[in-house]
């Protein structure tokens, strides 16, 4: 039986008067890939922005290994192990690839002589940012400047600077939008490769995807749950199939 | 990492010539060159601020001007105050107001930054003109220059100009260095993140309030530096050294020099002194030379319109069309 | 009796500032831009009203004809500059109004000198009413509190009456929205700036029989404006309102308790605010 990481309870979010996310409650388990999914305005982002801190929740609780993180600041939360990334594009466009890890990495270096001595001396935060790098396969790109990368790569890059803060938790949002169909072949399978290492929520709308990658879905419709199982639960459950997906022909058959 | 490699030879060839100006330079050139540094090192500190960390301030003259008058308060009446003693005490005091202000301050952001910026430096203006704490508007004179002595020893007699302009040179080479060295450790490469992306910075897990309170009362420090030097030179302090104005000035310095370049801070304050000579003379604007702000008005909303990255970046625009590869700067692949 | 003239002394100085700070607070919330000018054109409009009414010999005819120069100055300056300046960084144009503000300064000086200059109170206003045996309230201070208020209603009315005002609400709210609906924003950006320029000198005009022209007085009171929209929140004409009030209050209170610390009081309650509300009154989180 996988640890339960994170545990959501009722959780909602008003923006005066409008109900984006409604009394939603789900679990991530380590080393299980847990998609989120749902037609737009389902709330789905708004959700992960609470998890990550960058919303505050109007109610409801948020628990990572048991510790109630609902309050907490966003930095704070990154700094327990929550990483996350994000469906606009959001790195430092100007700084090269190397230099969105490092600062990352940089994040989680201990406090000495932080003033004086050169930041690429501290050989723990160059490794730790050249090994994030490597995992998403952009180390041959680690100096050109991050805003001439692809689309696609740039996405690499955003989930590259989340490993390198070793979070234990990722919490990703729509990974594949805008992406051609190679780069969305290699998003799969390094999504897939990081989901035995850490717990991961998921937010996608390419169901192929998700329906290769996810052990565990929640469909939401108008911030509700509307379902929670396994893939073969969802696909064969007739509200869903109503609500969103359509009577769906098996990708694995 | 972008933007904050320097060009080594020029630098040191203008610290060479600096050092070697006052074998050549008359009392006047020396206490104007002496000026421009200490302006110069002001120009630094706020640069640190809005060009490295993005954080416009526009009260910055705040912290110049209370380390100027805590050498005013603490200076005895007719004898030379301790530098050892009294510059420590002006920079912690400058150190501390910005603590106490970027508490309340580095909270807001973006154009309320400015503005709350701009009405605390106002208080702090109101507290020396209004009351009479230190003299009103009427100000305070020091008599005499703080002297060095240790010990019975006396290393650098403060009253004369060109032992004057040597300290100013070596604490603005000394600043300088501080400040290189300060942007390329972790702390300022995070103050750079902060500027480029905040938000992401905060969800990469650095607390961003204390990094840009830190920038700020480092700042404030360093302002506090050039405000005891200036206090030193110029004998006089009243409440204009706080005024918005001169909070300004400073700010136009470190834009008219190319920002987020620490040689551009220097620049911008040779350039602004310059032009200020320049539109003061009666030899070029005749009568209208006293209303010598119109044309430095008339050059900011120029420069501004036409050379938003002041002259280090019209520099190095000029120098990229000519084939040389300017060091720093954005790469040539970009769009 | 005495603390209904402070009372008065100070809603008519919140009103004051009530007009100069909508014209910046709009001019922030619509077009995005921040306008350390905006102390000049009061300035601006208290040496017109003050050059007008000695060439005319009439404040009543110097009032209306400063308006209108400061309108179409404020249209010249927008189509000119500003229209530069709106999507950029706010930086540049601090530097460029700062800028601005030395050039005006120095045109005062070179057009009408250093000195203070009193202006007179139209004859029919002239005189006060008697309050108590020994003190007594003057009539002109009570006209410009009523003008203003009559121009609030006026801005209230066109801001929430009119097409004009619809399409202002419609810009503050959402620039982009408001372009793609349909609204033509350089005309109303335009617009928009002229009158704050206009209410500005305006109220520089009104308030020039009592506080007299002199240099340096647009710069003292443009921060006070910061202060207000910094309490009231950015883009809130409701909310600039509140802080007015507030702030002439503390003003006028501080003038009374200590003469010395009243400005510094005006001060400490914004920190408060900040402490309390860093996005200001009347807006949200």
């Amino acid at each position: 039986m996988k640890d339960t990481i994170l545990q959501v309870r009722r959780l909602c979010k008003n923006f005066s008067g409008l109900v984006a996310v409604d009394q939603v409650s789900i679990d991530v388990r380590s080393g299980e890939l847990h998609a989120v999914i749902g037609p737009n305005g389902a709330g789905k982002t708004t959700l992960v922005n609470l998890l990550s801190g960058d919303f505050s929740a109007s109610s409801g609780t948020i628990l990572f290994h048991g510790r109630d993180i609902s309050r907490l600041a966003a930095e704070k939360r990154s700094r327990l192990g929550i990483g996350r990334s994000y469906q606009k594009i959001n790195i430092f466009p100007s700084f090269t690839v190397f230099e969105n890890c490092r600062l990352a990495a940089q994040s989680r270096a201990p406090r000495t002589l932080r003033w004086l001595r050169d930041a690429r001396t501290y050989e723990s935060v160059m490794n730790q940012a050249l090994q994030a790098l490597d995992a998403v396969g952009l180390a041959s790109r680690a100096a050109e400047p991050a805003l001439a990368l692809s689309h696609g790569e740039q996405r690499q890059l955003e989930i590259g600077m989340c490993l390198a803060t070793e979070p234990e938790l990722l919490l990703l949002d729509e990974p594949l939008a805008g992406m051609g169909v190679e780069e969305s072949i290699k998003m799969i399978e390094l999504i897939g490769r990081l989901s035995e290492e850490h717990a991961l929520l998921l937010i996608e709308h390419d169901m192929d995807a998700v329906f290769q990658l996810a052990k565990v879905l929640t469909v939401m419709v108008n911030g509700k749950v509307l379902a929670t199982g396994t893939r073969e639960e969802i696909r064969a459950n007739r509200e869903v199939q109503t609500a969103y997906l359509g009577v769906i022909e098996d990708p694995l058959a | 990492m972008t933007n904050i490699t320097l060009p080594r030879i020029p630098l040191i060839f203008a610290l060479l010539l600096l050092a070697l100006f006052p074998l050549v330079g008359t009392t006047f050139y020396l206490q104007l060159g002496a000026k421009i540094m200490i302006l110069a090192i002001f120009a630094l500190s706020l640069d640190l601020l809005v060009g490295h960390t993005g954080m416009v301030s526009l009260g910055h003259a705040a912290y110049f001007g209370s380390a100027a008058y805590v050498l005013a308060l603490i200076s005895p009446k007719y004898e030379a105050a301790n530098l050892w003693l009294t510059l420590p005490a002006a920079i912690a005091a400058a150190a501390l107001l910005a603590l106490f202000v970027g508490a309340l301050v580095v909270r807001t952001g973006g154009i309320y930054f400015i503005m709350v910026t701009l009405a605390f430096a106002q208080m702090i203006y109101a507290v020396f003109h209004d009351t009479k704490i230190a003299g009103g508007s009427d100000g305070i004179y020091i008599a005499v220059r703080p002297a060095l002595n240790i010990a019975g020893f006396k290393p650098l007699n403060l009253e004369n100009p060109s032992e004057f302009y040597y300290l100013v040179l070596t604490l603005l080479a000394l600043v300088f260095c501080f400040l290189n060295r300060l942007l390329h450790a972790p702390f300022g490469r995070a103050l750079a993140g902060i500027r480029v992306n905040e938000q992401r910075m905060r969800s990469i897990g650095y607390p961003v309030f204390a990094y840009k309170l830190g920038a700020f009362v480092v700042a404030g420090a360093l302002a506090g530096l050039a405000g005891y030097l200036a206090a030193c030179q110029f004998g006089f302090v009243n409440p204009d050294i706080l005024a918005w104005h001169q909070s300004g000035i400073v700010l136009m310095m470190v834009i008219l020099g190319g920002m987020g370049r620490l040689h551009g801070a220097v620049l911008g304050a040779f350039a602004y002194v310059f032009f200020q000579e320049v539109f003061s003379t009666p030899a070029l604007l005749g009568a209208y030379a006293k209303h010598w702000q119109l044309a430095m008005g008339a050059l900011i909303v120029a420069m501004v319109l036409v050379l938003p990255h002041g002259i280090g970046g019209f520099i190095d625009i000029a120098l990229r069309r000519y084939g040389y590869r300017v060091r720093g700067g954005k790469s040539q692949t970009a769009q | 009796m005495f603390y209904l003239i402070q009372l008065l002394n100070a809603v008519q100085y919140g009103l004051l500032l009530f007009l100069l700070s909508s014209g910046l607070t709009l001019i922030f919330g619509i077009m995005g831009v921040i306008n350390l000018a905006h102390g000049s054109f009061y300035m601006i409009g208290a040496y017109l009203a003050y050059w007008l009414a000695q060439w005319t010999g009439s404040l009543w005819l110097a009032l209306p004809l400063a308006i209108l120069i400061a309108f179409v100055l404020g249209l010249l300056l927008e189509t000119t500059i500003f229209r530069r300046l709106y999507r950029r960084d706010h930086l540049y144009q601090v530097l460029l109004t700062f800028g601005l503000i030395l050039i005006f300064e120095e045109l005062r000086s070179i057009l009408f000198g250093d000195d203070v200059h009193g202006v007179a109170m139209p004859a029919l206003l002239n005189f006060s009413i008697p309050l108590t045996d020994t003190l007594s309230y003057p009539v002109y201070r009570l006209f410009v509190t009523a003008v203003c208020l009559a121009m609030a209603a006026l801005m209230y009315f066109v801001i929430h009456r009119t097409r004009t005002g619809m399409r202002i609400r419609a810009g503050t709210s959402n620039r982009d929205m408001a372009a793609s609906l349909g609204v033509n924003m350089p005309m109303l950006f335009a617009l928009v700036f002229a009158a704050g320029v206009a209410l500005a000198a305006f109220a520089g005009a009104i308030a020039a029989p009592i506080s007299s022209v002199f240099p340096g007085m647009g710069n003292q009171i443009l921060i006070i404006c910061f202060v207000v929209v910094v309490i009231g929140g950015i883009g809130s004409i409701n909310g600039a309102l509140i802080a007015s009030l507030a702030v002439g209050a503390a003003d006028t209170l501080g003038k009374v308790i200590a003469a010395e610390y009243s400005a510094i009081a005006v001060y400490l309650v914004m920190a408060v605010i900040l402490l309390w509300r860093p996005q200001g009154i009347a807006n949200k989180a």
